[in-house]
């Protein structure tokens, strides 16, 4: 078998067993729980038996990794189990599944992700490339210091920031309905969208000046450049080439990174994605409904980090040869 | 060494007395040539610390004492002149609040940056030592705890242990011990395979031994710089936690759970700016803090990297 096949199926597999260890850490919380919780769940006057019958519906008189085989078999059929909330103490049942509360919001979530995605990544990339061009000019150390200055910011700051300064231009609260056209979402996660493409591209953009500047101190660039090459011929034809696995890993891993940063700035503004779902879930310790977010949450890193590995392994040759 | 060739002589040089300055001169020279960014970062560092250390003397009323009138906007914005930043929504002192939130905040981040380095950094060293099964689970232990997105994973704990502070600095200290023991083992794995260590351990010495006295004292510069960076870090999660009101509840004042009760009126910033204000000081308050430990660290990186040329 070729190496690079034999590579990218070892990382897939192993990207495998991470989900599937993730998956029993992410199930068992549900049995850290407290015995009595199906209490809580239903109320100080809940009947006996109707806790009893919860405690049956859940499982939990079964042993641990039955529940798992089942838990995991319903998930992969898209059945992330029934909500805690809607429940009554008097047994009378109007909860909801978890996948009907999560699709309309994952969706929301992935538009707000992937548009922010589409400004983001050409940005950095360009202020990147001129940056790591350009090294030690004033452009250089303006750009560097900015992205500075907003990586070390946190996000509800920025976004702060942002209201304070783009309120008159732009809704505060990004609350996008269905029935709204693409513009009209467009102008509402304004906002959103901007506080998150602020901190993607700060890390972005310092990674591939540093990629960029690593790739140009090399012999053979140098060499390019004695021959007497034209400065855009040596970008194009032999700095980018060997560039193109660090960026694609950077893109990859601030994908990634947007998975998390989301969750507080929908916060902040307001927007009806699974950010939102998961923190209120929390607070409310709907237990299944934020075992799902979890564990959408980290199938989408996990497989974002894989992405980017695989990526890294077949476009860089050196990769295959670890020592 | 002086730099013009003319009066160079080798003789000279190596007649050369070289005293070694003791610790204290060292540190100051050091300092001195520090660039004006970490001087910048160390100065807001101490301001925050001893804010934090002299809270309960600074503030002009008690951490949660109430007063006639919410939501009164800042003195010099023309609210009570007894109110410097104003009040909040049930009518307590945000400058009071401000004070209290630097110890509160900061003294959480400190004990769980603290505790996390204490299990990450004793794990790492016995995995760098003990490269057996021990070594091997650990890190694969450490490689899935790390795959979780670690807002995440805190969040779904918290679902489940309830946010209470002891359960949140537990938490976030398991979870980014993490990162301090791949940094730690990493480091240790490469002092480990020294002859020095090796002598010691033929000389009998425990474990225990080898770890403080041989090995630590080697990794102690990018432990250091580590510990900033994974004190801002938990310092940020900290607050966006309470921020998301699962991080220190009321009536505990802290800067992440300000933020969020500032943040009422902020459909209507449009109108009049100052709307924002009661979000932006305890949001402002954490970022100057974060910012200023990234350039003190940033400098300390750039020092210890092999760049030192004092003895």
């Amino acid at each position: 078998m070729h190496p690079v096949v034999s590579t990218v199926l070892q990382r897939l597999g192993l990207g495998l067993l991470t989900l599937f260890m993730v998956s029993i850490i992410i199930f068992s919380s549900i049995a850290l729980l407290p015995g009595d919780f199906g209490q809580q769940v239903l109320g100080q006057t809940a009947l006996p038996e109707t806790v009893e019958a919860f405690r049956r519906e859940l499982g939990l008189d079964k042993p641990a990794w039955l529940r798992y085989i089942d838990w995991i078999a319903a998930v992969l059929q898209g059945d992330l189990g029934t909500s805690f909330s809607g429940r009554a103490s008097s047994g009378a049942d109007e909860s909801r599944s978890v996948w009907e509360l999560i699709a309309p919001r994952l969706s929301n979530t992935l538009f707000l992700a992937s548009f922010t995605a589409l400004i983001a990544v050409p940005l950095s990339l360009f202020l990147g490339i001129t940056a790591a061009l350009k090294r030690n000019s004033i452009y250089d150390r303006s750009v560097n210091a900015m992205t500075l200055t907003t990586i070390s910011f946190p996000e509800f700051f920025l976004a702060y920031v942002l209201i304070v300064a783009l309120a008159g231009t732009f809704p505060t609260l990004s609350n996008v309905t269905n029935d709204m056209g693409l513009w009209e979402r467009i102008y509402k996660i304004a906002l959103p969208s901007l506080t998150m493409t602020l901190v993607i591209v700060a890390h972005m953009m310092r990674m591939t000046r540093a990629a960029l500047i690593n790739l140009l101190a090399s012999p053979y660039i140098e060499m390019a450049q004695l021959k007497g090459a034209s400065r855009g011929r040596v970008i194009i034809k032999h700095a980018l080439p060997n560039a193109w696995a660090p960026i694609a890993t950077v893109i990859a891993f601030n994908l990634a990174y947007l998975v998390v940063g989301v969750v507080v700035v929908e916060v902040v503004f307001v927007y009806p994605g699974i950010g939102q779902l998961m923190v209120d879930s929390v607070s409310s310790r709907d237990i299944p409904v934020a075992q799902g977010c979890a564990l959408i949450f980290a199938a989408t890193y996990i497989l974002l980090n894989l992405l980017a590995d695989v990526i890294g392994i077949v476009t860089n040759p050196r990769l295959l040869h670890p020592r | 060494m002086s730099e013009d060739g003319q009066n160079y002589s080798a003789a000279g040089e190596v007649a050369q007395v070289k005293l070694r300055r003791g610790r204290g001169e060292r540190t100051w020279i050091a300092l001195k040539k520090a660039p004006v960014s970490a001087w910048f970062g160390m100065i807001v560092i101490a301001l925050y610390a001893f804010t934090a250390i002299f809270g309960p003397m600074l503030a002009p009323y008690g951490e949660a004492e109430i007063f006639a009138k919410a939501d009164e906007p800042w003195a010099m914005l023309g609210g009570n002149p007894d109110h410097l930043f104003g009040t909040d929504q049930i009518g307590r002192d945000v400058f009071t609040r401000l004070i209290y939130g630097a110890r509160n905040t900061i003294g959480i981040a400190l004990i769980t940056t603290l505790l996390s380095f204490l299990i990450g950094g004793a794990l790492g060293l016995v995995a760098a030592i003990n490269r057996s099964w021990l070594d091997q689970l650990l890190s694969r232990a450490v490689d899935v705890l790390m795959s979780i997105p670690s807002l995440i994973f805190a969040l779904m704990l918290l679902s489940i242990f309830g946010s209470s502070i002891p359960s949140l600095i537990l938490i976030i200290a398991v979870l980014d011990s993490t990162r301090v023991f791949r940094l730690t083992r990493s480091v240790a794995a490469n002092v480990v395979v020294m002859d020095y260590v090796e002598a010691a351990r033929l000389r009998g010495e425990g474990m225990a031994w080898v770890m403080r006295k041989e090995i630590l004292p080697n990794i102690m510069p990018p432990l250091v710089a580590e510990f900033g960076l994974r004190f801002s870090f938990v310092f940020l999660t900290i607050a966006s936690l309470s921020f998301l009101g699962l991080g220190i509840q009321p009536p505990t004042a802290d800067w992440g759970s300000m933020v969020r009760d500032g943040s009422r009126f902020i459909q209507f910033v449009a109108y009049d700016w100052t709307l924002a204000l009661p979000s932006l000081l305890p949001a402002g308050a954490v970022a100057l803090l974060t910012v200023a430990v990234n350039f003190v660290v940033d400098w300390f990186l750039h020092k210890t990297s092999g760049l030192r040329d004092d003895h």
